[in-house]
């Protein structure tokens, strides 16, 4: 079930000690658990367990200056493992993260740019606003865009940016949108008026461009009529049930894999090519560990003709990080500078270990990110990398 | 109007720029389809007034600092004592303040970065590059005397060279003391790669988006046997050294193969290496300037192609 | 010391640039506007100078679509004022813009070091750095990417070609025309541009009835003649680098 986070948006590091989740801060055992789960609890200078330590000395200032959080990628590790149930992730470190940002005098200067890109062109890609709709001339089914066309719409699907401008992220939007024909759904995006959902500038801690993006994109929805929003980015997806949800958004939410399992009855028996693939899952962060998604894409995958899947040896809600998350798709260099391992490179040896030749993905950052590992590791001919939709498209009868 | 054409010859470390040669070529064939006299302003010694004899005339004078304070009060004073009809002035960090400073003085229109110029009905018109190279305007002035700022590259500077000696007058200029002074010269780091002795070059612009992907450049460098340069933004973020940069501020090169990632091709970047013998360039917006300059484009994603086409070398060089 | 940043927005090349229908401007139908990149450089280099010599910066700026953002981020990033100059008539040039702003300039409180950007990609009259400076009667020196200050001396670096620089004294007070900040450009987070449109007013002042003429006329504004474009090497990423690896090897280049 997934945890709405009403709560978590009235806490501040100053009221913290008299609100419930701050009741269970101080009941922090300092286990470690947080820690041992971390991805980069290796080389964090302040995991979790050490944040609540300072915290409670009042010397939370070092952990500001030490600019350890930008080593967290918001995976949801650590509060997925709390036995106390602390609210890491949720409510915790954005907190201090957002504190870590404001202090910061330099930003590193790719997530500078990205911060600029998204505040001023709806994208943290820094491409012209007005080419968000170009994938839509490539599709092969019609694709309704609703500033250009107003009448109400069943299904407002919210594409995202990597998804609409990336070249990789533009073979997943023709993939979803046959997957929409093909299943007779009424559907339409935003076209051009779509801007980044901002759930990562949230998490790198950027508060107050997420903020305006929100402000934005509610009163985007408020001008349209649609019954259900389905969006392609986990992130979008995340933000969408925990952030805009108690903001008043009142549609129901989907991500394509939690659309697409829910209509498998009907989807299925169009699934007619065989693919002969072993197929190995990596669980998003975002959509499995916070929101408790591990079957529906599984469901998925087992519908396909031909697929036969494997795990990885850390899979659900032990699945390790891309490290795309909490900002740190723009901190490559800067995680680099200080020596750590990339995550993606991480997980994408476990990938390869299973003997798989896709490694199915379900978040818009994630095919880039193990592309390219593929790459570095040297094991890009021996796997490729997909998104769910592209496999069922696949799939899919012509 | 029959009133001379002028151009101010500029000197860098003792010699006569090529720019100034180009100016002198561009200026007599405005010159000639005016039908005025060609004059050069040199502030300089005037043995090196020897070299401008495209010219018909140099007005010669020595001891003027090389400041932009200085150069444009030489400048003003003569234009309005002589009263040409238009000044071209080279549109380079050494001239430009100069230019620019010297056309307040004289509260004359400064036409920037013009790539061409042609007198049509008496007129001059320049063809001015803006916003970035994406634009191009046709410019001309209301009034006279007008100054050009015109870029490098406008002709060859062969054109600029004659084996005719021009009249040389040296004249006075009283030059008030300025309050701006040179001290000295800075040289870039050396113990690095001199870019401007390389065969081959690639170059990376913003679209190589991250420090970090600089590695691919890299790594197709090795294998071409040639270095990693780059546009201003990639040297302002400091990503590579001054000494790698290439552009109006930086190095002018001529490598045989000159390839570019993520470079869109403003003017000030083209002039530093738009004499290379091949110039490849790969970028994702089908628009940009670059595709002008380039012998051969790509319109693609080069983190798509890079590794690719790295790969493809490696086998072909036998790897 | 008192710190003086002229600032102005110029078309973002980011988007498609269309001519509009007289064939001599630019179509505003979807232009948007950024802030002059040199400009930006100039206002970094001011705060820098703010952090180390302790001080003001005042930001100038014409009014414009846009301009309010622009100004609002500057007072977050550590600027004291903004000024904006409200009715200055339209299609000004640099150099008649400048004196424009010269004499604005001359009614403000006097500036130890005034700078702004040495140009910007709309300019095709004139550097407004020079123009303010002749104007004013004070010294001016462009293409600067390093400022040091003594007293009343500032010691700036001037970028030539090749990467050699040239250091300058100049005396206070002057002008300088930016090319680059010795940093680049910071980040200011949105919160704070927000707390800024809330808790600090931009300040108008009219501009000056007497403006000059233009001294210059676009006859035509069109996208670039070319006399050759590149020839484009197609397909997908393995038949374009086939493509290339082949016209290497032609060229005598592997």
């Amino acid at each position: 079930m997934p945890v709405i986070a009403d709560e978590a948006n009235e806490i501040t590091l100053e009221n913290l000690w008299n609100t419930p989740e701050g009741h269970r801060v101080l009941s922090c055992m300092q286990c470690g658990m947080c820690a041992g789960t971390c991805p980069y609890g290796d080389v964090m200078e302040y995991p979790p367990r050490r944040i609540i330590g300072m915290l409670k000395a009042g010397e939370l200032d070092a952990v500001l200056r030490s600019q350890s959080l930008l080593s967290c990628v918001t995976c949801y590790a650590c509060m997925n493992k709390c036995p106390r149930g602390i609210r890491l992730t949720e409510v915790l470190l954005p907190l201090v993260k957002e504190q870590t940002f404001m202090q910061l005098t330099e930003l590193p200067a790719e997530l500078q740019k990205a911060l600029e890109n998204t505040d001023r062109y709806g994208n943290p890609l820094g491409e012209s606003p007005r080419k968000r709709a170009d994938w839509v001339k490539t599709s092969k089914v019609p694709v309704r865009i609703l500033p250009a066309d107003r009448k109400p719409t069943d299904v407002l699907w919210f594409v995202e940016c990597y998804t609409a401008y990336h070249p990789r992220g533009q073979d997943n939007c023709r993939a979803t949108a046959r997957l929409f024909h093909a299943l007779g759904v009424d559907f339409a995006i935003l076209g051009h008026e779509e801007k980044c959902a901002g759930e990562c500038a949230r998490l790198a801690g950027e508060t107050g461009l997420y903020e305006k993006l929100t402000d934005y994109t509610m009163k985007l929805f408020g001008k349209y009529r649609f019954r259900r929003l389905v969006t392609s980015g986990a992130h979008a997806y995340d933000t969408f049930i925990h952030q805009y949800k108690p903001r008043g958004l009142s549609q129901e939410v989907d991500h394509t894999v939690t659309f697409f399992a829910r209509h498998l009855d009907q989807l299925k028996p169009k699934l007619k090519k065989k693919l002969s693939y072993t197929v190995t899952y990596h669980d998003p962060c975002a959509l499995s560990r916070h929101n408790g998604l591990y079957e529906e894409p599984r469901q998925l995958l087992a519908a396909i003709p031909g697929v036969r899947l494997v795990e990885m040896e850390h899979h659900r809600e032990n699945s390790i990080c891309c490290g795309g998350g909490g900002g740190g798709m723009w901190l490559d260099t800067y995680y680099k500078m200080k020596g750590y391992e990339r995550l993606s490179e991480r997980r994408i040896k476990e990938a390869l270990a299973t003997g798989a030749d896709v490694l199915a993905v379900a978040c818009p950052y994630e095919v880039s990110r193990f592309e390219d590992a593929l790459k570095t590791v040297g094991g890009d001919k021996k796997m490729i990398v997909r998104d769910v939709v592209e496999l069922l498209a696949e799939s899919l009868e012509e | 109007m029959t009133s001379p054409l002028w151009i101010l010859a500029e000197t860098w470390r003792g010699q006569i720029t090529e720019t100034t040669l180009e100016l002198l070529a561009l200026g007599r064939e405005v010159a000639d389809q005016l039908r005025v006299p060609l004059e050069a302003v040199l502030f300089a010694d005037k043995s090196l007034a020897t070299s401008l004899g495209v010219a018909d005339h140099v007005l010669c004078a020595a001891g003027v600092e090389p400041t932009p304070e200085a150069v444009a009060a030489a400048l003003a004073q003569l234009v309005k004592e002589r009263q040409p009809q238009a000044v071209l002035v080279p549109w380079t960090n050494l001239s430009m303040d100069a230019g620019a400073l010297a056309a307040a003085k004289l509260n004359a229109p400064f036409v920037n970065g013009s790539k061409d110029l042609k007198a049509d009905a008496g007129r001059l018109v320049a063809q001015c590059l803006v916003y970035g190279g994406k634009l191009e305007a046709a410019v001309a002035a209301t009034v006279t005397p007008v100054l050009f700022g015109v870029l490098p590259g406008t002709r060859s500077a062969d054109a600029g060279r004659s084996e005719k000696t021009p009249a040389i007058t040296e004249v006075a200029v009283a030059v008030p003391e300025t309050k701006v002074k040179f001290q000295r010269f800075l040289e870039p780091e050396t113990g690095d790669v001199d870019i401007t002795q390389q065969d081959v070059l690639v170059a990376v612009g913003r679209g190589i988006q991250q420090q970090d992907n600089l590695e691919l450049a890299e790594g197709l460098a090795k294998l071409l046997g040639g270095a990693v340069c780059g546009s201003r933004p990639v040297i302002d973020q400091g990503w590579l050294p001054l000494s790698r940069q290439v552009g109006k501020s930086g190095m002018s090169v001529k490598p045989k193969l000159y390839l570019m990632l993520g470079v869109s091709g403003a003017p000030e970047h083209i002039e530093g290496m738009k004499n290379a013998q091949l110039i490849v360039a790969i970028n994702t917006d089908a628009a940009a300037p670059i595709f002008n300059v380039a012998h051969y484009g790509i319109n693609a994603d080069l983190f798509e192609v890079v590794p690719v086409l790295t790969e493809k070398l490696q086998a072909a060089k036998g790897g | 010391m008192n710190l003086l940043v002229l600032l102005k927005m110029v078309p973002d090349i980011v988007e498609e640039l269309e001519v509009a229908p007289d064939g001599k401007s630019l179509d505003t139908s979807f232009l948007r506007t950024i802030i002059n990149e040199r400009d930006d450089h100039a206002l970094e280099q001011a705060l820098l100078l703010k952090e180390r010599h302790g001080g003001t910066v005042t930001v100038l700026a014409l009014d414009a679509p846009d301009i309010d953002d622009t100004l609002f981020a500057a007072l977050a990033k550590g600027a004291d004022r903004a000024v904006k100059i409200t009715d200055a008539p339209e299609g000004m040039t640099t150099q008649t813009a400048a004196r424009l702003c010269s004499q604005v300039i001359a009614g403000l409180p006097p500036a130890d070091l005034i700078l702004t950007g040495v140009q910007a990609l709309d300019d095709l009259d004139g550097l407004s750095a020079a123009v303010i400076a002749q104007q004013l009667g004070f010294p001016y020196i462009g293409v600067v990417t390093a400022v040091t200050v003594n007293g009343s001396t500032a010691t700036v670096l001037k970028e030539f070609a090749g990467g050699v620089r040239g250091e300058f004294a100049v005396t206070l007070p002057a002008v300088l025309g930016v090319q680059a900040a010795e940093k680049p450009p910071r980040y200011v987070p949105v919160a704070k541009v927000r707390a800024a449109m809330k808790s600090s007013k931009i300040e108008t002042v009219p501009a000056p009835a007497e403006v000059a003429a233009a001294q210059i006329e676009v006859r035509q504004l069109a996208k670039p003649v070319v006399s050759s474009h590149a020839e484009m090497l197609e397909g997908s990423p393995e038949e374009i680098a086939d493509k290339l690896v082949q016209l290497l090897a032609q060229r005598g280049l592997l």
